[in-house]
């Protein structure tokens, strides 16, 4: 399988994007919507044009049509054929390259059994469910055996339980064949739990690349911290195992019980609109419930930005207006801080290795 | 669920219909100079006509004319339309022309072509043809260029040149629209021939209606007329069928 490098690449969003994709490496592109994602995938797919180089394992592939580049692409709507039966869906891109009928066979069967979607393979696309449609378009997409696979948004038409167990699925088989990947979202936490390494493209800019621990940790700029969601990074004093998947740790004079398997962490995290505020004292026990000064308010657009201190430590909580509204917050008022214990989560080690 | 009607509650609605014709036409309670037959004397006719081969003849001169005018006009419309809808620019030197001449009935060009071809058995056809070629053509340009381009972008990245991406899917994904095309056309085949022969031609199950008119046979108009109905129906089925054939299995 081969890297990938993006040199100087223009096109009409895309402004100087360089980028380099190991071998083997599953590279996510993360941004918002319309910062230039798919462009950037159909350039590799060789499907629109533009200025600049792409190349795959250093040779430049800018002269080849899309259907010489060998790249499998899983389109963001799948777009299965609707004519054509799951098998004949897998086995286009073989027949295309007029692959022998028994092998073309062969390799249809092996697709299938490794989607374990044997059952499905004289069934047409609409009769599929939206998992199974992603299977087969993922077995599709494999069945030529492509030098890269460029998945676009591939889980985002699923519903949240399916996406989560194909996350996984997708992510073990991605190691398992050793393909070099893009996988584009928009989503942070998928981003975060598929990639080995991450880019953040805004505004058809690439604004970082690297591990998503780096990127979570150390945003380049303020743009990347905005997107990512700015969140509350808290070093850790010490920390001791509780069982059962918690663990309590210590943070600036704040004990605080996070959700880990394992008995170290160096560092968590925790989201501004993952920290509730309460102006009483709120009823239940007081785990992850801290007293706290308001320090600042900051209304935006979508939400209102508070700052907050407790014990040794600065917090930013964000609430919806209509929440704000109803109570009565001002810098220098005394709340209690609430952190959501599942939201939590916990690094090993501050961000330099594998989390 | 509503309960299915068995198949043969179709043909009650015809076979009372024909009862108040039949007793109509015998009690003779339509005022007037000429003559209403009876559906009985119209069957009787239908077996003459037959047995005597004036209508197979007539019927088989016009059967012949629509089939090889439908089918040349369809071909040409099909590929036509194809190389329309795939390449841009085709489509775009060519859209003006086709947008000109669509819209003329198939008989304007009546007067035309009794001029430029005569009075033979090209005439009909000729006819024919371009009633069937403009439809089908405009139908297949919108099938084929209706296909979701994203089919083509995966096929594209599938390994297929452009030539395959259009025989395995752009076609097969216009199938639709091309027949919805054929079917409409081939019921007009056959009100278009009876009105050319009515006009221009001696010969076909038109110029007997004009013949019969001028007999006042109205018996043998009517059987024309039936005839005319279980032809434009059978086309028309037939495709329907054919498109059924191809299509329900994904649509």
């Amino acid at each position: 399988m081969p890297s990938i490098e993006l040199k100087n690449i223009c096109q009409y969003i895309c402004r100087d994007v360089n980028l380099k994709i190991r071998d083997k490496e599953l590279l996510v592109l993360l941004g918002p919507n319309g910062a230039g994602k798919t462009t950037l995938v159909n350039i590799i797919a060789g499907l629109t044009d533009y200025e600049g180089s792409v190349l795959f394992d250093g040779a430049p592939v800018d002269k080849l049509s899309a259907h010489k580049r060998e790249v499998g692409y899983l389109f963001q709507d799948l777009v299965l054929f609707p004519h054509l039966d799951v098998a004949a869906n897998i086995a286009y891109g073989l027949r295309a390259k007029k692959q022998p009928q028994d092998q073309t066979e062969a390799r249809v069967n092996k697709l299938l059994q490794m989607m374990k979607i044997e059952h499905l393979s004289s069934r047409y696309p609409r009769d599929l469910s939206g998992g199974e449609k992603q299977r087969v378009a993922l077995a599709r997409a494999l069945a030529p055996s492509p030098r890269v696979l460029l998945l676009d948004e591939p889980l985002s038409s699923l519903d949240v339980p399916t996406t989560k167990y194909l996350r996984t699925e997708l992510k073990q088989l991605q190691q398992r064949l050793g393909i070099t990947t893009v996988y584009v979202t928009h989503d942070l936490q998928e981003a975060e739990e598929m990639a080995d390494r991450i880019a953040v493209l805004q505004d058809g800019q690439l604004e970082q690349a690297g591990k998503p621990e780096e990127v979570f940790f150390y945003p380049q700029n303020e743009r990347v911290s905005d997107f990512i969601g700015a969140p509350n990074i808290l070093d850790c004093d010490h920390c001791r195992s509780l069982g059962r998947g918690v663990m309590e740790v210590g943070c600036g004079g704040l004990t605080i019980i996070v959700p880990h398997i394992g008995n170290l962490a160096k560092r968590i995290a925790i989201f501004p609109q993952d920290i509730h505020i309460s102006e009483t004292k709120p009823v239940g026990p007081a785990v992850n419930r801290f007293k706290g000064i308001v320090t600042s308010v900051n209304p935006t657009q979508e939400a209102v930005r508070i700052g907050l201190k407790a014990g040794a430590k600065e917090l930013t909580a964000r609430i919806p207006h209509h929440i704000f509204e109803d109570m009565n917050l001002a810098a220098g008022k005394e709340v209690f801080v609430i952190l959501k214990l599942r939201r939590i989560r916990v690094y090993e080690d501050k961000g330099l290795g594998k989390k | 669920m509503p309960k299915k009607l068995r198949p043969g509650w179709g043909l009650l609605p015809i076979a009372v219909f024909l009862a108040a014709w039949e007793l109509v036409a015998r009690f003779n309670l339509v005022p007037g100079e000429l003559s209403f037959p009876p559906f009985s004397a119209v069957v009787m006719e239908f077996y003459h006509l037959t047995a005597s081969g004036v209508l197979g003849d007539n019927f088989l001169a016009s059967l012949t004319r629509v089939l090889i005018g439908f089918t040349a006009g369809s071909i040409a419309g099909i590929a036509v339309g194809i190389v329309m809808g795939w390449r841009e620019h085709v489509n775009k030197a060519l859209h003006p022309i086709i947008s000109l001449f669509y819209p003329i009935p198939a008989l304007g060009w009546l007067p035309l072509l009794m001029l430029w071809i005569g009075i033979n058995e090209l005439l009909p056809i000729a006819i024919i043809f371009i009633c069937s070629f403009f439809p089908v053509l405009y139908n297949t340009v919108t099938g084929i260029r209706n296909v979701d381009k994203e089919y083509i972008r995966v096929a594209r990245t599938l390994g297929a040149s452009d030539f395959k991406i259009l025989t395995t899917v752009a076609i097969p994904l216009a199938l639709p629209n091309i027949f919805t095309g054929l079917r409409l056309e081939a019921g007009m085949a056959w009100r278009v021939i009876i009105a050319a022969e009515m006009v221009a031609i001696p010969t076909g199950i038109g110029a007997l209606m004009m013949r019969a008119e001028s007999l006042i046979r109205i018996d043998i108009i009517i059987v024309c007329l039936i005839v005319l109905a279980v032809m434009c129906l059978t086309f028309e089925r037939f495709f329907q069928y054919m498109e059924a054939r191809l299509t329900t299995k994904w649509r």
